[in-house]
């Protein structure tokens, strides 16, 4: 309510002095705040019916500690910062080895993660509706893997696309919105793991 | 207001005007001011619809004993006018209004995000054609169809396959997750507008109210939103696959579902009243002329009410035998929100305190909305009053309470921002002879459709019943209240009228109608599809007031 | 409008005085207003809800007079100059903080009673040796069973007089498929009967008369037609009609002829008559079904031409109803019907 008296601000200065941040790393941001409030209410129906199955099987008779699955997953985060750099540094050679990997570490969790639910479901019995534990795992557990196959494809095409001698530095921006993405379905894994496979058991 | 010269190359826009090609613009459009009259058009036309079926309702509940309306009929109409007015209505009127005018507020040409915005409505259109193909394809018990029945919150186990069979459910179900779809993806299309898309010199501070209030909004749909999509997608699992999350027979909760329901619900009820209050914010100073009273407790006040949102939602709860402590927190917590809600009142109030009131059709939905949302706020407390609730949980007095806020309240404010943007989106005025005629029958027959509702529920009346025994005392109240719609559905004719001899024939509004002060006022009416011809430049919270006062700009101040 | 909804209520009230005299002969109370309460906690929650009541109105008085008064004082006058802008005012922060501070007291305040007034509700003591019953939801009818006497029956529920004179009743609210509610305006506000969990709600009421009340959660198709009564009446009657209903059907002197009809119907898969093979659980007990007021769950007076029509097609009645149309023939009916009339 003061009065001030600072002078006008010229036009263009104001112009070239306004960065407002970017609008994807809004957006993706934005994106993943909706995606954590939709993983929260997963993990709080399972906590919520944690012990309290009418039936086995118990989650301590049946989960297995995922250990090389984990680090495949977790170390997948690394290799895709690695990826980006190589990107800025506008190295596709280094890039595509590092995204390669980086796709392979994914595939190779999601296809542990089948081999776990294979095992639960054709040797232990365990499905969506065998307990609330079973309702709530498959819950949980899948819908972290359908985010683990939605980050597949996109780093697939990636891959597919560079292979292909797209100009792949010109998309540094959208890569790192990407990875951000991936950064976060790892996120979400570690709270999973936690929930599942520490609290759970 | 100076402006930066990022001047556009306008391709001279082929004068097609034949049907298709006009139908063609239409339906591919990615331009933030279509879209948002897209969302407009299909709420209004839902409302229409979710009329239509509460003044079946009303019929029907008319006098005691009526056979006028089946009970399984009855029950369909609630849930789904419930559903329709609630996400169908509410929530793309809500994107309607951010949509068109965000950017223009902010200086900006588009959103952030054209085409996820396109996206965006057709999801919600497809979400809401799904739910309103249940009436075909949803068949029943002896394949006969029929659109759900659980009521618009469709509380578990009701909704588990031993007690809904057939589809209709799902049609609820996943009408509204692939409808909830578009609501995240319009929400974060505002946010990320509005955090890079502001013009030189639009700093945070000086942000229209209403983009402030749409952006608390959206962020509120990005936290609120999720849980009921979550909630869904485990009734569908339950449904289809035989999941047990909330089927009580093997061991679900039916408690479960409540919480997550409401965990949505509560925040939603916010995001509906949001739009109102911005637009209020945004009304009252124009015709007060003067600036919005206290801007940043006001904004202050919308992130409370924001936060504080997100812990109320047992008041729903508060019969379903929760523990004492737990009725006392949210209990404690409903009552709280009225702190920073009341704040806002009285800053409206004191921004019209020492103006000069020009009490044109806009300005007489806000003071109406004042009104009304006050008496709707109270109730909330009484309810909010957990004892208190025990009694007034699932009567007529909450139907009551939430018409006040939702008809009373945000459908009031949307009736305000129709009347004030209509000039800027079509370049012709609303009449304002047609206005208050609208707005006089709307108003009384509001208030005798409601207010009745409040003694209603005083004298026990539980709601969601297709019929009633009479002597009981509430055959009076019962026909006011319906009487009451008939004056309601007159207004709405005199408005549709309006809107319908205003495109015809409705005298030019020129760019600036009201004298306001926000950029929308500073292009043309309706807006050329880039917005601004060249990007605006601001300095005050009032840029057009700093043009026309140029011996006494706002950024002089504050 | 807060002073409108209080004289319509007040209208509201006067009414319902009216007709509860016209009403109170049969002793029932046919209007439910929830300020004439007969229980305590029914007692609890009108008393603080006038009591929010009486604030609210005032801020709403105060908040109208503020409005109206600006409105009137602050309009654009004819003689005004247009191009005159009135003094901007940007805001003041004194004035912010008054009306954040002076609501904030009001609002502890309310904390403050609410907490205290939840506490009486939901956690007082009932007294010693309180008359228990279990009422368990159905669609469409409440199930009821007072374990301790014996007593199973369905949608008519007697208490006895509290007080001096008698004890308390405590029930335990329970549900075997959707949720309903427990609501009885003039006895105690609504607590809901949750599948897989037992709620339990006491009352204590002092004045003996019939108490209507109804379903209060939507629980499907007729939800509406889910209702209920709670007579209260003195302690010796009670027990009284406890004994009753404990007994089972002496076999051999009632109408003979009508049972064996009944029984040789699919009604015994659903309905129970205590001492004969009748034992169904799916519907309401009908062991005395003769001795109560109402059929249907309070929808419609136990006569016998609307039990026959009830028992030709309930669905015709009740539509929805989970009977079916036991399709029986004339004579069917007429021996059906005259067996259930006996079962008082
Ligand atoms: C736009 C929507 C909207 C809004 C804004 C509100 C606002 C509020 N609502 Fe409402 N509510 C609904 C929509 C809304 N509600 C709906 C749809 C339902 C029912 C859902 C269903 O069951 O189908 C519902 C149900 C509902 C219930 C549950 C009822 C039940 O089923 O038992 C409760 C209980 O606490 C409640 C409370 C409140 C409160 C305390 C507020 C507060 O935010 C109000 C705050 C405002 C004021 C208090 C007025 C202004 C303030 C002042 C003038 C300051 C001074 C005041 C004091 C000091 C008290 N609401
Ligand atoms: C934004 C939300 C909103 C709005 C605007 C309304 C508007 C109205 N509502 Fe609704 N209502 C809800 C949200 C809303 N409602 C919700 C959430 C529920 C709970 C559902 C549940 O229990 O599950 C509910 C429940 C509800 C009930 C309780 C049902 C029950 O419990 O048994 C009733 C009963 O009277 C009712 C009535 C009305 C009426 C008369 C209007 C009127 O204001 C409507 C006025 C509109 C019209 C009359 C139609 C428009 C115009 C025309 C017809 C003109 C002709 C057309 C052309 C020229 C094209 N509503
Ligand atoms: C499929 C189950 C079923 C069958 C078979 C059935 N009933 Fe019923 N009956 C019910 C249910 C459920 C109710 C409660 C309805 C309600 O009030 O919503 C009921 C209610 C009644 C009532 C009213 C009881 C009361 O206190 O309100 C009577 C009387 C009755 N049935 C008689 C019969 C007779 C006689 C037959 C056989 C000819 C029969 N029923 C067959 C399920 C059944
Ligand atoms: Cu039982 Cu409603
Ligand atoms: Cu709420």
């Amino acid at each position: 309510m003061a009065y001030t008296a600072s002078p006008p601000l010229d036009a263009t200065t104001a112009a070239t002095e306004w960065k407002p941040p970017d609008r994807g790393t809004v957006g993706i941001a934005s994106f993943i705040v909706a995606e954590t409030a939709l993983f929260a209410i997963f993990v709080a129906a399972y906590l919520f019916y944690l012990g309290k199955s009418l039936n086995g099987p118990y989650p301590r008779d049946v989960l297995t500690v995922p250990v090389t699955a984990t680090i495949c997953l977790l170390s997948s985060s690394g290799t895709i910062v690695m990826a980006e750099r190589a990107l800025q540094r506008h190295q596709t050679g280094p890039f595509r080895l590092w995204w390669m990997l980086t796709t392979a570490l994914a595939a190779i969790f999601l296809v542990m993660t089948g081999m776990e639910w294979w095992k639960l479901i054709r040797h232990d019995h365990l499905t969506v509706s065998t307990n609330c534990f079973g309702s709530t795992y498959y819950g949980l557990v899948g819908l972290h893997a359908s985010h683990v196959i939605v980050g597949l494809f996109f780093l697939t095409l990636v891959l597919l696309v560079s292979f292909r001698g797209f100009p792949i530095t010109t998309q540094e921006r959208r890569i790192k919105l990407l990875s951000w993405y991936w950064h976060f379905v790892d996120a979400v894994w570690v709270v999973v793991f936690t929930v599942v496979y520490v609290i759970g058991r | 207001m100076a402006s930066v010269s990022h001047h556009l190359d306008v391709p001279e826009s082929q004068p097609e005007s034949s049907l298709s090609g006009n139908m063609y613009r239409w339906v591919s459009t990615v331009d933030h001011k279509r879209l948002g009259l897209l969302y407009a058009m299909a709420a209004l036309l839902f409302f229409v619809i979710g009329g239509t079926q509460a003044t079946l309702m009303r019929m029907q509940l008319a006098v005691p004993n009526n056979h006028l309306i089946s009970p399984a009929m009855y029950n369909r109409l609630f849930t789904m006018h419930g559903t329709t007015m609630v996400f169908l209505v509410g929530m793309p009127l809500l994107a309607g209004f951010a949509n068109y005018l965000v950017p223009l507020m902010i200086g900006a040409r588009d959103m952030a995000f054209p085409r996820l915005n396109a996206f965006g409505f057709w999801v919600f259109l497809f979400g809401g054609l799904l739910l309103y193909y249940s009436y075909i394809g949803g068949g029943a018990l002896y394949g006969s169809g029929s659109a759900p029945d659980v009521g618009w919150f469709a509380n578990a186990p009701l909704t588990e396959n031993a007690f809904s069979r057939g589809t209709s459910t799902d049609y609820w179900s996943l009408g509204i997750l692939v409808s909830g779809l578009g609501s995240v993806a319009s929400a974060i299309n505002v946010i990320a507008t509005v955090f890079s898309m502001r013009c030189p010199g639009m700093t945070l501070a000086r942000m229209p109210i209403f983009v402030w209030l749409m952006l608390v909004d959206s962020w509120m749909i990005l936290i609120a939103l999720p849980p009921l999509s979550a909630a869904q997608i485990m009734l569908t699992l339950d449904r289809h696959v035989g999941a047990r999350f909330f089927d009580t027979q093997a061991g679900g909760s039916a408690l479960l579902w409540q919480h997550f329901f409401w965990i949505f619900g509560h925040p939603e009820v916010y995001i509906l009243i949001f739009p109102a209050f911005g637009t209020v914010s945004e009304v009252i100073p124009v015709f007060s002329r003067k600036p919005i009273f206290g801007r940043q407790a006001v904004v202050a006040a919308a992130v409370a009410i924001g936060f504080i949102s997100t812990s109320v939602w047992a008041h729903h709860m508060f019969a379903v035998g929760l523990s004492s402590v737990t009725n006392t927190f949210f209990a404690a917590s409903t009552l709280l929100i009225a702190i920073p809600t009341g704040i806002k009142v009285f800053n409206w109030i004191a921004t019209m305190y020492g103006g000069k009131l020009r009490f044109e059709v806009p300005m007489l939905f806000c003071c109406a909305f004042l009104f009304q949302f006050v008496v709707a706020g109270l109730t909330g407390v009484m309810l909010g009053v957990a004892p208190f609730n025990f009694q007034l949980h699932d009567s007529y007095f909450v139907v009551g309470h939430f018409h006040f806020t939702l008809v009373g309240g945000f459908i009031f404010g949307m009736f305000a921002g129709i009347y004030y943007w209509f000039p800027k989106a079509t370049g012709r005025m609303l009449g304002q002879q047609a206005g208050r005629w609208h707005f006089w029958l709307f108003c009384i027959g509001f208030n005798l459709t409601f207010l009745p509702m409040h003694v209603m529920g005083f004298l026990g009346m539980p709601r969601r019943i297709y019929t009633y025994a009479p002597g009981r005392g509430w055959e009076v109240w019962n026909m006011m209240a319906s009487i009451g719609v008939a004056f309601q559905i007159v207004g709405l004719l005199f408005f549709f009228y309006n809107v319908i001899r205003s495109l015809r024939s409705g005298p030019l509004a020129g760019d600036d109608p009201w004298d306001a002060w926000t950029l929308e006022w500073s292009t043309t009416s309706p807006p050329p599809e880039y917005n601004f011809e060249t990007i605006p430049v601001v300095r005050s919270s009032r840029p057009l007031w700093d043009l026309k006062h140029p011996n006494d700009p706002d950024w002089r101040y504050g | 409008m807060a002073p409108a909804i209080l004289s319509l209520l007040q209208i509201g009230l006067l009414q319902a005085a009216l007709l509860q005299g016209t009403a109170a002969k049969s002793g029932e109370r046919r209007i439910t207003n929830i300020f004439e309460p007969f229980a305590t906690p029914a007692a609890a929650e009108r008393d603080i809800g006038l009591f929010v009541m009486l604030i609210t109105a005032a801020i709403f008085v105060a908040v109208c007079a503020l409005l109206i008064s600006t409105m009137i004082r602050f309009r654009r006058k004819p003689e005004d100059d247009e191009r005159q802008e009135p003094p901007q005012v940007y805001g003041s922060n004194q004035i912010e903080i008054a009306w954040t501070f002076i609501p904030l007291l009001i609002i502890f305040v309310l904390i403050g009673v609410t907490a205290r007034v939840i506490a009486v509700v939901q956690g007082a003591n009932p007294g010693p040796a309180p008359v228990r019953a279990r009422i368990i939801g159905h669609q469409w009818w409440f199930e009821v069973q007072f374990p301790e006497l014996g007593v199973a029956t369905a949608n008519e529920i007697h208490v006895p007089v509290a007080g001096s004179s008698g004890p308390a009743t405590m029930f335990q609210l329970e549900s075997v498929d959707v949720i309903h509610s427990f609501w009885v305006p003039q006895l105690a506000g609504k607590l809901d009967m949750v599948p897989n969990r037992a709620n339990t709600l006491w009352i204590d009421p002092t004045e003996p008369g019939t108490y209507l009340g109804n379903c209060a959660e939507y629980c499907g198709t007729q939800h509406a037609n889910m209702l209920l009564r709670v007579t209260v009446e003195p302690k010796d009657e009670f027990l009284a009609w406890a004994a009753a209903q404990k007994a089972s059907i002496n076999v051999n002197t009632q109408d003979v002829e009508g049972r064996q009809v009944f029984e040789s119907l699919s009604c015994v898969n659903c309905h129970a008559v205590r001492g004969t093979p009748a034992n169904g659980k799916f519907g309401p007990d009908l062991t005395h079904v003769g001795s109560r007021q109402t059929i249907a769950s309070g929808m419609i007076p136990n006569t016998p031409q609307n039990l026959r029509a009830w028992v030709n097609d309930a669905q015709e009645m009740k539509p929805g109803v989970l009977m079916p149309n036991m399709k029986l023939t004339k004579q069917e009916l007429d021996s059906v019907v005259s067996y259930l009339v006996s079962l008082k």
